[in-house]
């Protein structure tokens, strides 16, 4: 199985953030706020990095 | 002859937990939702958790190993290997198929492969943190 990177990044993310939303949330519409918070994070937050990593290479 | 039960049921109940709540020893839920991602929160009759928690921890240990990622294993002397062995084992059973199965055994040259690693050990932490989701509920540390 091969997968580009951005792949990567958004299939751990959706994951990680059902995981995150569920387990740290009572209600599920809070859940699926959370949920859609810490995906929206995970995804922006690699993609910032990037672009710092890009910005700082020699 | 049969009294009928009241709260507490179970070591720790303070009787917070809903009333729809089947009473589950909060400890069996723990050591469930280890072995099998999503088997604590169906012990509690929650299922939709319990299949979204599934999907998620064994797509991504299902990923990860399918990206060739490296399965840890003890004894290895690395600290690094530790802490990656500690994160694999909190996906329970599946570590342990894995590791029957000889997943994971080969060396990690490319970087996908080493994202497929990530994968697996994040698939256990997640594993741990739905485990303990479902002993807070049966608890009643969490409400619902």
């Amino acid at each position: 199985m091969t997968i580009s990177h951005f792949g990567a990044v958004l299939l751990f993310s959706l994951f990680t953030s059902v995981v995150f939303g569920v387990t740290q949330r009572s209600e599920p519409r809070m859940m699926i706020r959370f949920g859609a918070l810490c995906f929206v994070l995970f995804v922006s937050g690699t993609i910032a990095a990037s672009w710092v990593m890009w910005l700082i290479k020699p | 002859m049969a009294a009928k039960l009241e709260y507490p049921l179970v070591p720790g109940d303070k009787g917070l937990a809903s009333a729809s709540t089947p009473r589950i020893s909060p400890s069996l839920t723990l050591l469930a939702g280890w072995l099998i991602p999503g088997a604590g929160h169906l012990l509690l009759g929650k299922w939709i958790r319990a299949l979204l928690l599934m999907i998620s921890i064994l797509g991504m240990f299902a990923i990860g190993i399918a990206l060739q990622g490296k399965v840890y294993t003890p004894n290895t002397g690395e600290p690094l290997d530790m802490l990656g062995f500690a994160g694999d084992l909190g996906s329970g059973l599946l570590y342990l198929i894995a590791r029957v199965l000889g997943w994971g055994q080969a060396p990690v040259l490319i970087a996908i492969a080493d994202y497929g690693t990530k994968f697996i050990v994040v698939a256990g932490l997640l594993n741990v943190v739905a485990a303990v989701d479902a002993h807070s509920l049966a608890s009643g540390r969490k409400q619902s």
